[in-house]
Formats: C-alpha cells, sequence, structure tokens
C-alpha cells in the first residue's frame, strides 16, 4: 500500500539523506540500550521512543494497514521512494508504539535488499526478545513481517 | 476424606490447612519470571496443576497404559477400572443421580457445542428462542449462534446491568412461551459476578425450558450439587480446576441425554454396525466416539481426590479472604477502575487505570513477574457493553496468598508510574 504523502519519515530524517546501515543503527540502539539498569529504565526509554511515532489520520488506518493481533492495535504503512521504503505507523498502546519507533529506526530510508537480507536481532540483544513470540499481541513479528513483505513486493516490481 | 493439610490451628481454635504446605504442591508456581519470582493470577484461564495430579497422570502412562473398554488383557482392564472409577467419582463429585450422566469431552467448549448441535438439531425449530445472559464467554454464545443459523431459531440475551449483573427480574421476563433453552454461566469469567444459578434453573422449569450450566468458573471454587440445582445440562472443564488440559464434563440428566443423537460417530459408541446401518451404545458411551483422553480423565479424578482433600469450607474461607484482600489493595490505587462490582463476587477482578491500555500494563507487570490476564476474556460484547476493548482480570485461587497480593500492588504502583511519566 503506497500513500501519497511527502511529510518527512517519523525518524525526522530527511528524504534526501541516506540513513546508516541497518547493522551499524541496531548497535547504535544496543549500545544505548545498555546504559539503561533495569526493566524500568528499558521500558521507560522504549515508551518514550514511541512518542517519536508521527501516527496516521484516521483515514490511513485501514483495515489493510492493520497489523493483527489480538490486544494492541497496530497500523503500519510504507511508501517507496528512490528504492528506498519508508514507514509510517501508529498504535493505541505505549509499548507498541515503542517497539515501532524501534522498527522505523532501523529500517526507515533503506532499501528493499537491505531489509529483506540483513538480519534485526535488536530485540534479543535489548532483552525484548518476549514480543518476538507469536503469541505476544503487540504484533512486532506481525510488524516485521509487514515491513518485509512490503520490501518483496517493492523488489519484485522494480525487477519488472 | 482424610486431609493432610490440617496443621495449623488458627485463633478460634480451629484447625485449619496449611496453605504454605499446599501452594508447594504446585510446582509450576515456584519459579522466577522475569528475574523474579511468579506471582500467578491467571487461575480463570487455566489453574496450576498439583503434585497429585501430574504424578496420577505420570502413573498411568508408566504402568496402566492401555485402550479402555476394549481389551480382556490385564492393561486394558487396570485403564477401564480406573477410567470408570474416574466417572463414578465425578458423578459423586457433582451430585449427579448416575455416573451414566457424565460424559467426558474434551473440555467445556465441546460440551456446550455437543448439546448446541445435538440438543438443538432435536428441539428446536423456527421461531423458537435460546436465551443466554450477556455475562457469557463466547463458548456459551457462539455455540447456540450457530444452532440458531441452522434451526432458525432466534437468540436472545438478556442485559447486563452496569455493576455487571444479570438480574433475574430480567431474566423472569425474557423466559417466554417460546423459550426453549436457557443457557447460562454460573460464574463470569470476566467479571467475577456469581448468578443465582439455582433460582434461575427453577424458573426455567416451571416454564419447561431446558437449561444448561455453563460452569468452567466454579469447579475449583464451590461445590456442586446437581441434585440442588436441578439443571438438564452441566458443563465444565478439568483444566480449570487443577486437572489437565484436553479434559471436561457434559452432566445431563439421563433422560434428557437419552434425547440426543450421537455428533460423532466411531468406535467405542455403537451397539452394532452393518454397511447398512448403526445402533448405538448405551450412554454415556453413546456420547463419547474414539479412544478417550484417559489420563485426562484419571488426571481429573486426581484434581477431584486433590480439591476434597482441602475440603469445600476451607476452599470458600481461604479464596473469600484472599478476595477481599485484593479488592481493598486494588481498590485503594489511584486511577484503578473496576470493571463490574457485582454484589456476589467469586476470585476475579476486572479493571483497567484510566487513560493505560490494559496491555501496556500486562506488559509492565509480567516484567516483573505477575501473570494476569488482560484483553477481552474471550467476552467481547460483554466489553462493548462497558465500552472498552479490554480489561486486566486478577484471578484467584487456594494457592495465591496474601504476599503475592501485596506484590501485585507494589507491581501495578510501579507500572502506573512508569506509564505515567512516559505520558506527560
Amino acid at each position: 500500500m503506497w500513500i501519497n504523502d511527502d511529510s518527512n519519515a517519523s525518524t525526522g530524517l530527511n528524504m534526501m539523506n541516506i540513513p546508516a546501515s541497518i547493522p551499524d543503527i541496531q548497535d547504535q540502539l544496543a549500545a544505548d540500550f545498555e546504559f539503561l539498569d533495569d526493566w524500568e529504565e528499558r521500558y521507560a526509554y522504549l515508551m518514550d521512543l514511541g512518542k517519536d511515532v508521527r501516527g496516521l489520520s484516521q483515514e490511513e488506518k485501514t483495515l489493510d494497514n492493520l497489523i493483527k493481533g489480538c490486544q494492541s492495535r497496530v497500523w503500519l504503512t510504507t511508501r517507496l521512494e528512490n528504492n528506498r521504503l519508508w514507514m509510517y505507523a501508529d498504535s493505541d498502546t505505549f509499548i507498541a508504539r515503542g517497539i515501532i519507533a524501534l522498527l522505523i529506526r532501523v529500517f526507515n530510508g533503506q532499501t528493499p535488499a537491505d531489509i529483506l537480507s540483513e538480519p534485526f536481532d535488536l530485540p534479543e540483544r535489548i532483552g525484548l526478545t518476549a514480543h518476538l513470540s507469536p503469541g505476544r499481541a503487540n504484533g512486532l513479528a506481525g510488524m516485521l513481517a509487514r515491513i518485509r513483505y512490503d520490501a518483496a513486493v517493492a523488489l519484485g516490481d522494480r525487477k519488472n | 476424606m482424610s486431609s493432610n493439610w490440617s496443621a495449623k490451628t488458627g485463633s478460634e481454635g480451629l484447625t485449619r490447612p496449611d496453605w504454605d504446605a499446599i501452594r508447594l504442591e504446585f510446582p509450576a508456581l515456584h519459579q522466577s519470571v522475569n528475574g523474579c519470582p511468579l506471582a500467578y493470577f491467571d487461575h480463570a484461564a487455566t489453574s496450576q496443576k498439583p503434585r497429585r495430579v501430574i504424578n496420577a497422570m505420570t502413573h498411568y502412562y508408566q504402568s496402566d497404559n492401555a485402550n479402555v473398554h476394549r481389551g480382556v488383557h490385564n492393561l486394558s482392564q487396570r485403564a477401564t477400572t480406573v477410567y470408570e472409577a474416574a466417572r463414578t467419582k465425578t458423578a459423586r463429585f457433582l451430585g449427579a443421580a448416575d455416573s451414566s450422566e457424565i460424559i467426558f469431552t474434551s473440555g467445556t467448549t465441546a460440551s456446550i457445542n455437543l448439546v448446541a448441535q445435538s440438543w438443538g438439531n432435536a428441539h428446536l425449530k423456527p421461531g423458537d428462542e435460546v436465551l443466554v445472559t450477556g455475562l457469557e464467554h463466547h463458548a456459551n454464545l457462539v455455540p447456540w449462534q450457530m444452532a440458531c443459523t441452522r434451526t432458525g431459531a432466534r437468540l436472545k440475551i438478556v442485559p447486563v446491568n452496569e455493576r455487571g449483573e444479570v438480574s433475574t427480574e430480567a431474566v423472569s421476563e425474557m423466559l417466554t412461551s417460546g423459550t426453549r433453552m436457557f443457557a447460562f454461566c454460573w460464574i463470569s469469567n470476566a467479571l467475577g459476578t456469581i448468578n443465582p444459578a439455582q433460582e434461575w434453573v427453577e424458573m426455567a422449569r416451571k416454564r419447561g425450558i431446558t437449561t444448561l450450566i455453563d460452569a468452567a468458573q466454579v469447579v475449583a471454587h464451590k461445590p456442586i450439587n446437581l441434585q440442588e440445582i436441578g439443571c438438564d445440562f452441566l458443563c465444565f472443564s478439568a483444566h480449570k480446576m487443577m486437572g489437565p488440559t484436553g479434559t471436561g464434563v457434559l452432566y445431563g440428566i439421563k433422560s434428557v441425554l437419552e434425547t440426543l443423537d450421537p455428533v460423532f460417530g466411531g468406535g467405542d459408541m455403537i451397539d452394532e454396525v452393518s454397511y447398512e446401518r448403526s445402533t448405538w451404545a448405551d450412554l454415556p458411551y453413546r456420547l463419547e466416539a474414539g479412544t478417550p483422553n484417559i489420563s485426562g480423565v484419571i488426571g481429573l479424578s486426581a484434581a477431584i481426590d486433590f480439591l476434597e482433600s482441602i475440603g469445600w469450607a476451607s476452599i470458600l474461607e481461604r479464596e473469600s479472604e484472599l478476595l477481599s484482600y485484593a479488592l481493598e489493595k486494588l481498590r485503594n490505587i489511584p486511577r484503578i477502575r473496576f470493571i463490574g462490582e457485582p454484589k456476589l463476587r467469586s476470585g476475579v477482578i476486572s479493571f483497567i487505570a484510566d487513560g493505560v491500555h490494559p496491555y501496556d500494563l500486562g506488559t509492565l507487570l509480567d516484567e516483573q513477574g505477575i501473570a494476569l490476564r488482560t484483553g477481552h476474556h474471550c467476552a467481547q460484547p460483554l466489553m462493548r457493553h462497558f465500552g472498552i476493548s479490554g480489561t486486566c482480570r486478577v484471578s484467584l485461587a487456594l494457592y495465591n496468598n496474601h504476599e503475592e497480593i501485596d506484590r501485585l500492588d507494589l507491581a501495578i504502583r510501579s507500572a502506573l508510574r512508569l506509564i505515567t511519566n512516559v505520558d506527560k
């Protein structure tokens, strides 16, 4: 689902900016989290990151953009621009917004090929592994799958 | 049954069970979660299992494992003996008139579906009404929706009031001459509301209406005497009463069960089979096609022994004390609002914190080793009635203790503090 919206991505990156590499951004985020002593600080930081997520308008919160999860609702949509994928998302819970913020930091403005090939191991590294299990309703696995699906579609489009 | 637990003497000189010793019987309770001791408050979803249940099932697989009702060999006879003894024990536990009134199923859901399909097909016709309450778990709602769609009957819902109760007056008004079935939960899994089951059944019976009780939330908390209740059907699961998953019971009055055609055909449920036709075995086997969950039924039997070894008077007293303590603690936390304030409440407290998504709260509690349930509790229409998408639910059992409730109180306060700081 591509939307025509020329506002900046929610990380604050300018569209023309080329982000650091996916492994480098994960290293940086993991280092940021390492400074945090306990679960309270980790979650405070995660939820604080979530405040950067720009959010979506009511019109953009479509069923198509809704990541299936039974408790927190997460909407995510992407747009391809100059072979780079940009993400827009929203959620009704603080923790899910924090997780979206992590995903956006890592993947925003990356090429579809990199999004598909680079591993995403940040949750394990910062002690959020529990959120990866399929039952966890914040939908991290679903969000990641959506980003990778859109990257695959983008890659397919490009090859055509 | 003799009690193993009468170790402590209270101030009134009455002997009380040693709850610490009882708690030690549950291996899964003694572990760390996210670096904190586990505090398990999700009993209404499934209870933890005592050693007695685990050992009984292990013993069956290690020593007696064989298929039931079939073999002349010793193992099969042993398996059949324990399996049928479990049926007799369950019948006595519930006060059923006869052990053939006990049908073993895979759980409450399967029991209700069996009735909704089999009884529904035999007795429902266009224009008939099926009555349920607004408190039902989806398991006592969706099967009736399906039965009504199939037969042309109408599903009617007795409304819930703001306290999360269903009034007996409302039930009485809605039990009409068109009502064929009144199916209701004795205790609400989402709010803990205790319904006056006996009174409702009596009202329905006087009008010739068949009754089904979803007793899933009752069996570990209150004694059941079917001769007093008088319902036609009663359903529950073993796993909410310290027994294993995948095992449940459908109780039915024999004369009513006899009107049910089997939903499943296969082994063990037949009298004679030819290529032209088959005839059915007697109750209860007619409704138990295929190899049953033998180890599960043995686990259920051990769970009954376990509950009875403590005794209902002690269990009722303990749970009521824990509930009062938890209600008082939670009520004093700023921003917490109870969803449902029923006058008669089982050990379930549903709440929300203003401006906080239950999911966020639940996750931050899990980080502190607190296991509770967040979400709609399989009761979406009920959540809509309260204008919310879900709650946090604390559910208690006899193995919980005051210290865990103190930790719950502090953990909720920590979580809310954290969220409030982020939300500034």
